[in-house]
């Protein structure tokens, strides 16, 4: 008995000397293949978290819409590195004097990649599916549709709107008509939204795209969204494997545009920053996102290309005028005066980074040239803190920690400088560090415990309604729930004017009041995301929009 | 025994329903949570409101607490949150990662510490002896964190030895059947998938390993000197007997218990270790799973089963640990 376990002991020791032999054969038949371990035709690219799913219409973040960008296509297109469009599923398209009735030209001889046709009918359907989606699951996930479209056939819930869309018709196989019940100024530019991607209505049939279940606390998507995607993009499906943390799509031989120059393009989750940086060294993965501010300089000093995305971003300093004495417009100025963005800009932006005197950048229509600056001036902010009978200000200014947001990679260190200038002038500073999901957007959007913050956002498309209509369009707990009834409606009626110039001429003004006059929160800068790839990728074009498509890329 | 092994049973069941009630509570009263995570920065309050309600969360926390417990009795612990995905199936996909590293980083630290504490107390005092303490201090106290980078850095980046992250390269195809990859690939016969899941463990598993190696080192090393002074393995050595006899049945044998009871501990100190480990070398599994359970949007479900899977998982060990002793020490047995 005892020599038993004698031997199961020993058993045990040969099984660690022969696993860890065993690795050491591992490492060396590695070796061996490594020669050939370079991708030819496949681009590896390290996405920074899970997708969620790929039906477009569900999601609404960066890492399910880069490879649903790369499986479907939207009616409308942005150009490749701006935020301008371009027909994409549809050649062409006009709307009616009212801005109501849309009608769109679409391409012919396109196929999804299930060999189904696309056409008007196919349009339509999609539209129509996304109008009749029923269930609060459901419903609650379209975030971007209830951004632009309001409400539903059925709202499930009170207070989501009106609903925008009124009917689809397929007048022939190349013409769909698309009636709204009114006009809203995030047309055309939504047409282009990731969101909006046109599916084969027989795969969202065939795979109950539709059933999205509840259970318990959350949701399950369909064998459509995790398994079936079908769209009529560059790439078509090839799989997701979980475990390993790689999606994989296959080039589409079909494809109406610049087919693929890759064969496969997987996407890998990488979450650790650092890591996605290691792989790239490696030579593991050809690209990777939102490389560290610090980082970029020595990445380009080691060869890899550092591609700057032009800015579409806004990082802004909000006021909360829940605080009386942020009521009064010269607090605010004085605040406005005593930051010193320049140099915040040049410290702590990452490069290419810009100061912001309106919350939009100026490619956006409705861009005034001629806006009220707020130079640093700290004898100025003092002078007005003066006149409104303010001393001994303090404000609690709450900033995010856990986070990096393309506008915003460094939250913490953009604070200390912040607050670094208001303490110069005399306003004294208590930092309120809140985790980014962890209690910052509850404690600054529900709950408006702040004086001060910091926050801001990418643009979805080129419109402003988009920036200051989500802003500034109406009452929010984030700035204080302020009556400032004459800025929501001169917004409202600017997102309303239907003729270009009208509307161009509506926007200049808002931003002109909004800097001079009401002044709810203060833009700090633009900050451009940045895109790595390795050396010998080519093509890859930057979109302000995290648009990237990656049929033009070729590696090698 | 049986009496034990089902007194130890009734414990467990007292224990994970405690548990569940608490994590419950404390999960929904954390700031921040899953409806800010899912709705992000283009929250309205209308969309909160819906949201809020479609998950219930507008309920009384006993009402929620009561439907949650309808369904786990039922075996269904919800969907993730973040991925939609069954619990089960998105732990099930996370387990068998964590424990492949952390069986591999066992292997190496007993394998290694056991031959190396009995080297170390036979060699009392000498070369041997001062490197192995030497280097077990180094070993308990250099952060996992900073040696996993510090690996990698010369490992991936200096030298290309290892790949950087991950349990598999892309391209290798490999047909999941336990989620074992290394398994997986012996039973498929996808050799190329064994040699490669292998190759990207190496790194992981013994950045894993280092705290335990040196805890089983110092103990084994503590014990065997211990044990050398006993009156038993003088009369041995006295009689004559041979060394391997000597050692084997009357030193290792001996000495064993207390570093058998520190493996146990170990394998607590894994399981948490793991959580760095595997964020370094972005190791899909438990580790990982938690913390983007925590920080990508408080994914309750998920979080849930988690910590009674943890709870759960060190009560079986500790039982497996107390029943081994018996196994190993006759006294145990008889009271």
């Amino acid at each position: 008995m005892q020599a038993g376990r004698l031997k199961a002991a020993v058993a045990l020791a040969a099984a660690a000397a022969l696993a860890v032999g065993a690795s050491g054969c591992a490492k060396s038949e590695r070796d061996d293949a490594g020669g050939g371990a370079k991708t030819g035709g496949t681009f590896v690219f390290a996405g920074a978290g899970d997708p969620k799913n790929f039906d477009p219409i569900f999601n609404d973040d960066g890492e399910s819409f880069r490879p649903i960008r790369q499986m479907y296509d939207t009616l409308i297109q942005n150009k490749p590195g701006t935020a301008d469009l371009q027909g994409a599923l549809a050649e062409s398209w006009e709307h009616d004097a009212d801005g109501k009735v849309w009608t769109f030209k679409l391409r012919k001889g396109v196929k999804f990649h299930d060999g189904t046709p696309f056409n008007a009918a196919a349009v339509c359907f999609n539209f129509d599916r996304w109008f009749n989606m029923k269930g609060a699951a459901a419903q609650s996930q379209m975030i971007y549709y209830s951004d632009v479209f309001g409400g539903f056939a059925k709202n499930e819930a009170e207070g989501v709107g009106q609903p925008v869309y009124n009917k689809c018709e397929a007048k022939d196989d190349g013409t769909a008509v698309v009636t709204m019940n009114q006009y809203k100024g995030a047309f055309p530019g939504a047409f282009a939204l990731t969101a909006l991607s046109i599916a084969s209505p027989e795969a969202l049939k065939k795979y109950d795209a539709d059933a999205v279940k509840q259970n318990g606390d959350s949701f399950e998507y369909s064998a459509f969204a995790n398994e079936h995607p079908v769209g009529t993009g560059p790439f078509s499906f090839g799989g997701w494997d979980k475990a390993k943390g790689e999606i994989t799509l296959n080039r589409n031989p079909d494809y109406w545009g610049d087919k693929a120059k890759v064969d496969k393009l997987v996407i890998k989750v990488i979450k650790d920053e650092n890591t996605r940086k290691q792989e790239l060294r490696a030579g593991t993965v050809q690209g990777i996102d939102f490389p560290a501010p610090a980082d970029r300089k020595a990445l380009s000093g080691e060869g890899f290309q550092v591609l700057d995305r032009p800015a579409f971003n806004i990082l802004y300093l909000g006021f909360n005028q829940k605080n009386p004495k942020l009521k009064d417009l010269r607090v605010r100025q004085a605040i406005a005066y005593a930051l010193n963005r320049q140099q915040l800009v040049q410290t702590k932006g990452p490069g290419g980074t810009k100061v912001a005197d309106e919350f939009m950048p100026d490619t956006v229509l409705g861009y005034a040239s001629d806006v009220q600056k707020y130079d640093y001036n700290p004898e100025k902010a003092k002078q007005l803190l003066k006149d409104a009978g303010v001393q001994n200000l303090t404000l609690n200014f709450y900033y995010p920690t856990d986070v990096s947001r393309p506008y915003m990679p460094n939250p913490q260190e953009i604070f200390t400088v912040l607050a670094n200038d208001l303490q110069a002038v005399g306003i004294k500073v208590n930092g309120v560090a809140r985790p980014w999901n962890g209690g910052y957007k509850d404690d600054v959007q529900q709950f408006g415990k702040q004086d001060l913050h910091i926050l801001g956002w990418t643009g979805d498309y080129n419109d402003p309604g988009n920036f200051v209509g989500t802003f500034f369009g109406r009452g929010k707990v984030e700035f204080g729930d302020q009556a400032m009834t004459e800025m929501f409606d001169a917004i409202t009626k600017a997102d309303g004017t239907v003729d270009e110039a009208g509307k161009k001429a509506a926007w200049e003004q808002v931003n002109r009041d909004i800097a001079a006059k009401w002044l709810p929160a203060v833009p700090i800068w633009h900050a451009p995301p940045a895109i790595v790839v390795t050396k010998d990728v080519k093509g890859l074009v930057a979109s302000p929009l995290t648009d990237e498509r990656f049929n033009t890329v070729s590696v090698g | 025994m049986l009496r034990v092994i089902v007194r130890r049973l009734l414990q467990l069941a007292v224990t994970l329903i405690a548990l569940s009630a608490l994590i419950f509570i404390w999960l929904r009263n954390l700031p921040g949570g899953p409806i800010e995570a899912l709705l992000g920065e283009r929250a309205t309050p209308e969309r909160r409101a819906l949201l809020t309600k479609a998950l219930g969360y507008d309920q009384p926390i006993l009402v929620q607490y009561g439907k949650f417990m309808q369904r786990v009795l039922t075996g269904d612990f919800g969907n993730s949150i973040r991925t939609g995905d069954p619990v089960a199936e998105v732990i099930g996909r996370a387990f068998p990662a964590t424990i492949e590293l952390a069986l591999v980083a066992m292997i190496i630290a007993v394998g290694l510490g056991v031959p190396l504490g009995y080297l170390a107390a036979r060699h009392r005092g000498r070369l041997l002896d001062n490197l192995s303490i030497a280097g077990t201090l180094l070993g308990i106290s250099i952060p996992i964190f900073f040696l996993g980078y510090l690996l990698k850095d010369v490992f991936t980046q200096n030298i290309h030895w290892f790949p950087p992250s991950g349990r598999l390269s892309t391209g290798v195809d490999n047909t999941e059947v336990t989620g074992f990859f290394v398994l997986d690939g012996l039973l498929t016969r996808e050799f190329d998938a064994t040699a490669d899941a292998l190759w990207h463990l190496i790194l992981p598993a013994f950045t894993l390993a280092t705290i335990p190696l040196a805890v089983i080192v110092r103990i084994t090393r503590a014990s065997v000197l211990d044990v050398l002074n006993e009156d038993y393995v003088r009369t041995a050595e006295a009689k004559g007997l041979r060394h391997r006899v000597i050692r084997g049945r009357h030193i290792l044998r001996n000495a064993l218990l207390p570093v058998v009871t520190t493996i146990g501990l170990q394998t607590g100190a894994l399981l948490s270790g793991a959580v760095l480990t595997e964020k370094v070398y972005n190791w899909g599994g438990l580790g990982t799973l938690i913390t983007d359970s925590i920080s990508g949007g408080r994914d309750y479900p998920v979080l849930q089963a988690l910590i009674l899977l943890a709870a759960l998982v060190f009560v079986v060990v500790n039982l497996l640990v107390d029943l081994s002793y018996a196994f190993i020490d006759p006294r145990v047995r008889v009271r």
